[in-house]
């Protein structure tokens, strides 16, 4: 008996947390709100089952609890029963998964319009690099790491030599501008995550992957590594400052003595 | 080549000692030591997985105590932090779930249940348990090995996990990982091949595939599926240990380490967390499915009621064992493999959300209109729904794709495997002990200390376990050394964080009265008879209790019915074992 009233407490306590948890998710500062709607549309199918099932279990035990001369049903199947909630629950799976993959689909495929940006991880820092007044990022590979290159960027390709190269200090984002990011490690795995962004992605070395958004309010932002990368992991950490269109501008022009012609010119 | 004498018939004339004396041990260490008895070989791997289970505890008890007092206790640095979280996740997976489950339960119920008298490789089975023993103790010796054990994390993903930023990474941590885990695979191959070949080829007469117990079911499948995903482990590790040992690059690329550029190129990180997963994703319900068909039977036992819908939940163990290979790069939406892989993993996992809901209601309906004995075993099995739809809920969000995003690598993740994959296969274990340890040693369990110990072993856990799945959607990372300075989480998300810690050092303090329990209850526990909770399956029909080497005596039981006769209308008794011939109907024997 105790274990029925146990189960109903259960059942309404984690309603109740829910509700009243002050622990949610950070005030989104990208475009990827449809991933907070697709989770908001998951707890509330999910919690209704959850809260049907628990309840269900904790009434049966009231219910059916044994009493002198009680004798259970004998019922060996019930193709109907089975069917109806097997085809309830595939509706359930439906319901959840087809916004899901709508979103992954917008979440994958990059706009036009997209700037690339380049986020380089290594153990434990993050650096950064933005195409200059080309807009385009030149070619790199880790086998171009040297101590005065430490992005491993082709001193050869002409769009390399106007790259603004960012280490040791923050990022910088326009607010309303679509970003691919291109990641990128010389190392091990990392992973970017900004939690008020949603999006996060590792970073692999060997290969370049990629994800985008749109900031949608300015403000400065913590990066976290959320792949395990050694024991300096939590140490990984950066800031993103989402700034203006026009804030932005004056700081990109600002940093032609950041360009990678002007960080590897002999004498530097 | 030895000259035998042709008796008067003809034929070779039988030998001077009986067969069954040839086949029964006779020696103290033939008989508990080296043991051929699939039952002794069970309590062994249940021993041995129990122990580690209690180091993994008390690892479990280190790291929380750095999260929820970080820098209060200074023996526990980073390096030590990252060391405890791999072991205890490693041992808890692979040592502890899949060994008791299959090792130690399956050895024990498939031969008893089946009504074979042993496993069909005795010698093969011996074998399996001692070659799992030193796979405990190449893995324990990591701890005393120069620069300790691994702390790759327990997903061990190249080239971390081999290189020198990692603890153990180029010393000998990774090596003796590496080589434990193929001991491990080595000796549960041998035990896997006995369990699906006994299931196959050793059932008795009347014992049809349809009429086998689920819990038989279960570890069938279970084991069939491991003997199918282990090896994708196997060479992996295989290929990590030539990288980290003979400098090849299965897995490395082309990287720069502490600014120095290493001589490899060309390997692929993502190759390994695709072998990984391949075994990865099974490997939950390789744990998961032994769990479901031992809940089946302790519902079905404990609420006096047939099982719901039998033969659909064969066809959900078989068609969740099936889809459970083509869902593992769920665990990889955010590892940069090729996004589109996302539709159709994405897919696949919530199709497999489909048979694993058939179970949960069956389960439920069994409940319904049953007559429900609220023995500890049933405690512990209504707890085991409770947690276990919990945590398979909670997979929804991870299982679809874009929701995963934001979720993946935070404690999200972290609350959701242990609810789904660790504290309801546990809860699971535990009902499953207390329901057979009176056919493992003639006596009952202590009630009283079980019951304090299902209390605050279940209540306990959900309290660690759910307010954590917030954390992480807050955005709070896994595997985070401390968290403390990181601007968005509030001061009240560390006070939550203490209070997991105390329930959690709670919670690994009540299983030491389990402990205590199994070990009272040897000398002290009440006396059971054979059959104490009037159970329907052969284990429970045995001539003897506790059952000798060879099971039955001199005849193996004859099998007339299903697993699940309870509480058949008209019957004498709420139960009619499996070996009772059906009254007013000529028996088998006469038929055929």
């Amino acid at each position: 008996m105790a274990v029925a009233l146990a189960l109903v407490l259960i059942a309404l306590g984690s309603v109740l947390f829910h509700l009243l948890s002050p622990w949610w998710w950070t005030p989104i500062a990208s475009n990827w709100k449809y991933i907070d709607d697709t989770i908001i549309v998951t707890f509330w199918i999910t919690g209704v089952v959850f809260v049907a099932v628990v309840l269900f279990v904790a009434y049966c035990i009231y219910r059916f609890r044994h009493q002198p001369g009680r004798q259970a049903h004998y019922e060996p199947e019930n193709t109907r029963l089975e069917v109806v909630l097997t085809s309830v629950t595939g509706l359930g799976v439906i319901a959840m998964l087809t916004p899901g993959l709508f979103v992954w689909n917008h979440f994958i495929t990059v706009p036009e319009d997209a700037t690339n940006i380049e986020i380089v991880g290594q153990q434990w820092q993050w650096s950064y690099r933005l195409p200059g007044p080309d807009g385009k990022l030149g070619s790199s590979d880790t086998r171009n790491v040297t101590p005065d290159n430490p992005l491993g960027i082709n001193k050869d390709d002409p769009a390399s030599q106007d790259d603004v190269v960012v280490e040791g200090a923050e990022l910088r984002l326009p607010v309303g501008k679509p970003v691919k990011a291109l990641l990128r490690s010389i190392d091990v795995l990392h992973d970017f995550y900004v939690p008020e962004f949603r999006a996060k992605m590792d970073l692999v070395p060997g290969q370049v992957s990629y994800f985008w958004l749109t900031p949608t309010r300015t403000g400065t932002f913590e990066i976290l590594c959320a792949e395990l990368c050694g024991v300096g992991h939590p140490q990984m950490r950066g800031t993103v400052m989402v700034q203006t269109e026009a804030d932005y501008q004056a700081w990109l022009d600002g940093q032609s003595h950041r360009s990678f012609a002007r960080l590897t010119a002999p004498g530097n | 080549m030895v000259d035998v004498p042709l008796g008067p018939a003809g034929a070779v004339p039988p030998a001077d000692v009986e067969d069954m004396s040839l086949y029964h041990p006779h020696s103290w260490v033939t008989k508990y030591v080296f043991s051929q008895d699939a039952k002794v070989i069970a309590v062994q791997y249940s021993i041995t997985a129990l122990s580690v289970g209690l180091i993994a505890l008390v690892l479990s008890w280190l790291m929380r105590l750095q999260l929820g007092f970080p820098g209060v206790f200074s023996f526990i640095d980073a390096n030590a932090y990252y060391q405890f979280i791999t072991m205890h996740g490693m041992m808890m997976v692979v040592y502890v779930l899949t060994a008791l489950f299959l090792g130690g339960f399956g050895n024990y119920l498939i031969p008893l249940m089946i009504g074979a008298r042993d496993m069909v490789f005795p010698y093969a089975n011996m074998l399996s348990f001692w070659f799992y023993l030193l796979a405990v103790l190449v893995l324990v010796a990591s701890f005393f090995a120069p620069g300790g054990p691994t702390g790759a994390g327990w997903t061990l993903y190249p080239p971390q996990a081999i290189t020198s930023g990692t603890p153990g990474g180029q010393d000998w941590g990774i090596i003796l990982m590496l080589v434990s885990l193929m001991i491990f695979i080595i000796g549960f191959t041998m035990g896997g091949l006995n369990y699906v070949v006994t299931v196959l080829q050793a059932r008795t007469r009347g014992m049809t595939l349809m009429r086998m117990p689920l819990t038989v079911w279960g570890i069938f499948t279970a084991s069939f599926m491991a003997l199918l995903a282990f090896p994708a482990l196997f060479v992996g590790c295989v290929m990590m240990l030539f990288d980290r040992t003979l400098g090849t690059s299965f897995f490395v690329p082309a990287i720069v380490e502490m600014g120095q550029p290493l001589e490899r190129s060309g390997g692929s990180p993502l190759l390994f967390q695709h072998l990984f997963w391949f075994f990865g994703h099974p490997e939950v319900y390789i744990v998961a499915l032994p769990a479901f068909g031992i809940v089946s039977d302790i519902i079905s036992t404990h609420a006096r009621r047939n099982i719901f819908g039998y033969r659909m939940m064969v066809w959900a163990l078989l068609a969740i064992g099936a889809l459970s290979f083509v869902v593992w790069a769920h665990h990889m939406y955010v590892s940069g493999m090729n996004p589109y892989f996302g539709f159709f993993f994405a897919t696949t996992t919530l199709i497999i959300a489909i048979p694993t809901a058939i179970k949960v209601y069956n389960w439920i309906l069994t409940l319904w209109r049953g007559n429900i004995h609220l023995t500890v075993p049933m405690l512990f099995a209504l707890a085991f729904i409770v947690t276990f739809v919990n945590g398979g809920l909670t997979g929804l969000f991870l299982g679809n794709v874009v929701v995963d995003v934001p979720l993946s690598d935070t404690m999200f993740v972290v609350a959701h495997f242990h609810m789904v994959m660790g504290v309801a296969p546990i809860l699971v274990i535990f009902g499953a002990i207390y329901h057979w340890y009176p056919k493992v040693t003639g006596r009952m369990l202590n009630d009283a200390l079980g019951k304090l110990h299902f209390w605050v072993t279940f209540l306990g856990a959900y309290l660690i376990f759910f307010p954590m799945h917030y954390l992480g959607l807050m955005g709070m990372p896994r595997r985070y050394y401390d968290s403390s300075d990181i601007a968005f989480v509030p001061s009240s998300a560390h006070t939550l964080n203490a209070f997991i810690t105390i329930v959690a050092l709670t919670v690994g303090a009540v299983q030491l009265v389990f402990v205590f329990n199994l070990l009272w209850s040897l000398r002290h526990g009440r006396k059971a008879d054979g059959n104490p909770w009037r159970a329907t399956t052969l284990e429970w029909q045995t001539p003897e209790t506790p059952p000798p080497h060879g099971n039955w005596g001199k005849e193996q039981p004859v099998v007339y019915r299903w697993a699940y006769d309870y509480s058949v209308p008209g019957a004498a008794r709420d139960f009619i074992p499996q070996n009772e011939p059906p009254v007013a109907r000529p028996s088998l024997e006469t038929v055929s």
